[in-house]
């Protein structure tokens, strides 16, 4: 069981140290993923979705960010524990990252294939001559005729940069690929062209892929299995049937409340009330207490501990605790 | 690209004829008679008038003017008042001397200033960066003379190591060479640091950390070239206002070079000579921006790209920018010239 997990985040702390004071943007998070398999982080802007990307490639700034705890294994191996050439490595080849916006992601006065090479010609032993065809190769997957080469990011649409985005990603077919909402700064039609293409890709060359949202129709669509991030924890996680099928934190719940849905009528979206608490200032017991439908007297004192719901499905409340508060409410 | 070129060089003579006639003004209002300063106290008003009627003072403003313009047109810059030579042979004796001086300047400048100011961006917040930015603040602050003064009474006074006036040899550079360059260290250093601090944030930076690229690669190949464009611009501007000499350093220690010589024709009135300097150095301002603005093509493929757009086209927001950064620097060097 345990072997073909090819991700293992294991109580994984990440702090930023800043004048105003610790900014706890990642707190103890649990998260794993199987080889080939497509898990979904989903969660508001600032619960620490990218912070934990971040933690993963070993890319949080520092200074102020720290990783404070926990363990990162890939593979097996702890990445925390890799000191920074090992580290550099495995980045590019082994993980790789599309970011949120390509149109800030490409260095503008480098060509587009020039770009791809570079990543290719650090990992892989080729002449500059191997590095610019398989470069050119990498392009045409994505969809982009390999003469707009030395063509330059100002040259190219948004969708088209984040194509190169995902070419430069994939271009040494690494094991892990970690998107960080990479259709949010698309436009809706391009955003289908560009999920579509990475959900083919992944099929073709078998990657297991991180995806970081806030769209749970995205994780819907190309997600095995989904964590619900809130204020820096994971608050309920499991295969994609049994969160949105057996809904179990009122987060969650909160989250698919406030969707419009096609097959029922509802009059007005309910949305969750109140705002995500300031991370250099969170509530004490369980941070979600204040906007929670279902508080009860102990949600504001102690914070909840995982339980398990079993088939992997994971839950972050009291409701659920061992006291067992009931197994049927809500 | 030659397109351009062509075009920016045409752009300068309207800047050299209003320049001209600025400077012509200038001098016409500037109180002080030339003959009387050539003849000394001494003079009789027959002969001081004699040397008016011959050097062409008592015409009026738009005939003297007039003779100017025409001499210009022709390439001649008249004649010195008080060596009777030819101004543009007093310049070319000169200018040279100022060249290499302010050439060893911003050569010593870019590479004490990138270096700091790269070290000081990577490393913000810290002990480096504290240090750099207060010395940065000194030196621009600091009068250059100052600095100079204190390095001959340091070197040449106290410990008797360099000498303290004069440019005849390897030797004779450094003293000039550390007081003037200390202000286009300290801008450099700067600029360099801001614009890399501005840089090494953005997304492709990450991105290129991202690949497992070395960091120094990450630095230089991904992040400096990316802040060259406003170091490039003040390195221009620092060097184009050296060709106008360091005007007081080169008497502090007796360079004869062109800020030397202006001070000394502005002290005799001496016309011909002070605006044959001004336009040579107006000359020389116009093709350093011209320069750096070419430097920013190599640089940039964006200015690239609008460069060689056809003539006629809107014109582009960062060709704009730049022109606007080039006019800037040719005030700046105007009032430096103009004491």
């Amino acid at each position: 069981m345990s072997d073909d997990k090819l991700l293992e985040i294991k109580d994984l702390s990440i702090h930023y140290f800043t004048e105003e004071g610790i900014v706890r943007a990642v707190n103890n998070v649990q998260l794993s993923l199987r080889r080939g398999e497509t898990l979904g982080l989903v969660g508001e802007t600032g619960a620490g979705k990218t912070t934990t990307a971040l933690g993963i490639m070993g890319l949080v700034p520092d200074p102020p960010g720290r990783v404070v705890s926990g363990e990162i294994l890939f593979g097996g191996r702890d990445l925390l524990r890799l000191n920074k050439g090992q580290m550099r490595r495995h980045r590019g080849k082994d993980i790789s990252m599309i970011f949120q916006d390509p149109m800030t992601s490409l260095n503008p006065i480098m060509t587009m294939g020039d770009q791809i090479a570079e990543v290719i010609r650090l990992h892989e032993k080729l002449s500059r001559a191997d590095a610019n065809r398989k470069a050119a190769q990498v392009l045409e997957m994505v969809g982009i005729p390999a003469q707009r080469m030395n063509e330059y990011p100002h040259q190219f649409s948004g969708g088209m940069k984040q194509r190169v985005v995902i070419a430069i990603a994939l271009a040494c077919n690494p094991q892990l690929i970690i998107a960080d909402e990479p259709t949010t700064a698309l436009d809706v039609t391009i955003q289908a062209q560009v999920l579509e293409l990475m959900s083919q890709l992944q099929s073709e060359l078998h990657t297991s892929m991180l995806i970081i949202t806030h769209d749970l129709g995205v994780v819907a669509d190309s997600c095995q299995s989904v964590a619900i991030m809130y204020a820096g924890r994971i608050v309920e996680s499991g295969r994609i049937e049994d969160i949105y099928e057996d809904t179990k934190h009122p987060y969650t719940k909160g989250l698919f409340s406030s969707l419009p849905s096609l097959s029922t009528k509802v009059k007005r979206l309910k949305p969750i009330l109140g705002l995500m608490p300031d991370p250099a200032n969170l509530p004490a017991g369980c941070p979600f207490h204040p906007r929670c439908d279902s508080c009860m007297p102990i949600c504001t004192e102690l914070d909840p501990q995982d339980t398990g719901l079993g088939n992997g499905h994971m839950v972050r409340c009291h409701l659920y605790g061992q006291h067992d508060a009931g197994e049927d409410l809500a | 690209m030659l397109r351009y070129i062509a075009k920016r060089l045409l752009t300068m003579i309207p800047v050299l004829i209003g320049i001209s006639f600025i400077i012509f003004v200038l001098m016409y209002f500037t109180p002080g008679d030339p003959a009387e300063m050539l003849l000394g106290d001494l003079a009789t008003p027959e002969q001081v008038d004699a040397l008016r009627e011959e050097l062409g003072l008592n015409d009026g403003f738009f005939q003297r003017y007039f003779n100017y313009m025409k001499g210009l047109l022709k390439g001649d810059l008249g004649k010195s008042y008080v060596s009777k030579m030819p101004v543009w042979d007093e310049i070319a004796t000169r200018l040279p001397v100022t060249a290499r001086v302010a050439f060893l300047v911003a050569i010593f400048a870019v590479l004490i200033g990138i270096p700091i100011g790269i070290l000081s961006a990577v490393r913000q917040y810290s002990f480096i960066d504290s240090i750099t930015r207060v010395f940065a603040l000194l030196g621009i602050t600091m009068p250059s003379f100052w600095l100079a003064l204190l390095l001959v009474l340091l070197f040449s006074v106290q410990l008797g190591w360099l000498p303290p006036s004069g440019l005849y040899g390897p030797i004779y550079y450094i003293m000039p060479i550390l007081s003037i360059s200390a202000v286009s260290i300290a801008t450099i250093t700067r600029t360099a640091r801001s614009s890399m601090l501005e840089v090494i944030r953005q997304d492709y930076v990450r991105t290129a950390r991202a690949k497992g690229q070395y960091e120094r690669v990450v630095l230089f190949r991904h992040a400096l070239l990316n802040a060259m464009i406003p170091i490039l611009t003040i390195i221009g501007i620092q060097f184009a206002g050296g060709l106008g000499g360091a005007v007081v350093n080169e008497q502090v220690f007796a360079i004869p070079g062109l800020g030397k010589l202006m001070v000394d024709a502005i002290k005799a009135r001496n016309y011909p000579l002070i605006q044959g300097s001004v336009l040579v150095l107006a000359v020389l301002q116009s093709v350093v921006n011209l320069v750096v603005d070419i430097l920013y093509a190599f640089v940039d493929p964006r200015i690239r790209s609008q460069y060689s757009r056809k003539v006629g086209k809107k014109a582009p927001k960062l060709a704009v920018a730049a022109a606007a950064a080039s006019d800037e620097a040719a005030a700046t060097t105007l009032e430096g010239g103009d004491i």
